[in-house]
């Protein structure tokens, strides 16, 4: 189909931009798990949400606090142990470096399709307007206070203050 | 493929609307296009799109937002502002190239 140009005009197809039906959509992501691989989708999900304009918030909870923890945020770990999906032995999981080694092995292979580590990722995910949130019995359980977390979490909040914050929000527990 | 002409430049598109043919695109078309999903091309813009032209041309890929940000110097946040809410995508359909395909 060819339109002719005028003030008027518009290519035959504008990509739906601001698609009306998904104005106003937001997402809630759980994390609850401390693994390296386990805090990649949860990351993953939120940028690409972010990049949709889809207004994301991450509440961290019990294990998903390693991911925010600045003692543990950029040393997170990948274990065969229990995972079946490697396909390995799971005997081979038990000898000693196996999982630093499973852990090496795995942030090369994240750096090579250019995903960064975690705490870069969720510089990036903050910067993408993405909203960060402590669990509040996770900080107390572990006695952690603000001044621990990575500096972008806005608040240590009950999980009930975060179901409030995430009124009509799709959500994903990871 | 359909084609379509915008501000008297004839080009392809696919059906979302995206140049599917990114020699077809010049910078008076790029700022036509800008002008339908509602983006007033400033420096700032330039230098983003131009950066996305040349990265496309060296790597035959749309950059995602993360290496746009890596090799401007912009940040991803400065990257929202000037094209917000679906910057990735704003962005490479402001240049005439296809939407991303990489997932961050």
């Amino acid at each position: 189909m060819t339109t002719t140009a005028s003030a008027a005009a518009a290519p035959a197809v504008v990509p739906s931009f601001n698609d009306p039906e998904s104005e106003g959509r937001k997402l809630a992501i759980i994390c609850s798990k401390g693994n390296l691989d386990m805090a990649y989708p949860a990351l993953i999900l939120a940028n690409a949400a972010l990049g949709e304009g889809v207004e994301t918030h991450l509440f961290f909870t019990f294990w998903g606090f390693d991911m925010i923890t600045k003692d543990t945020m950029a040393d997170l770990k990948f274990t065969m142990l229990g995972n079946t999906a490697t396909h390995m032995p799971q005997g081979l999981g038990g000898l000693p470096g196996m999982t630093g080694l499973a852990t090496s092995k795995l942030k090369k292979a994240i750096a090579e399709l250019d995903v960064p580590e975690v705490p870069e990722f969720l510089d990036q995910i903050v910067a993408s307007g993405g909203h960060l949130w402590a669990c509040r019995m996770s900080a107390d359980m572990n006695h952690l206070t603000m001044d621990d977390l990575y500096d972008e979490v806005e608040d240590i909040i009950s999980a009930s203050d975060f179901i409030e914050k995430t009124n009509g929000a799709q959500l994903l527990f990871i | 493929m359909t084609t379509t002409t915008l501000a008297g430049h004839e080009f392809h598109i696919n059906d979302e609307g995206f140049l599917t043919v990114p020699a077809e695109w010049t910078e008076e078309l790029g700022a036509a296009l800008a002008a339908q999903i509602g983006i007033s091309m400033t420096d700032a813009h330039w230098d983003v799109v131009r950066l996305l032209r040349e990265d496309f041309a060296e790597t035959g890929e749309t950059a995602t937002l993360r290496r746009i940000s890596h090799r401007s110097g912009a940040p991803v946040k400065q990257l929202f502002t000037l094209f917000p809410q679906k910057p990735a995508k704003k962005m490479a359909y402001v240049a005439g190239l296809p939407k991303p395909h990489g997932c961050v």
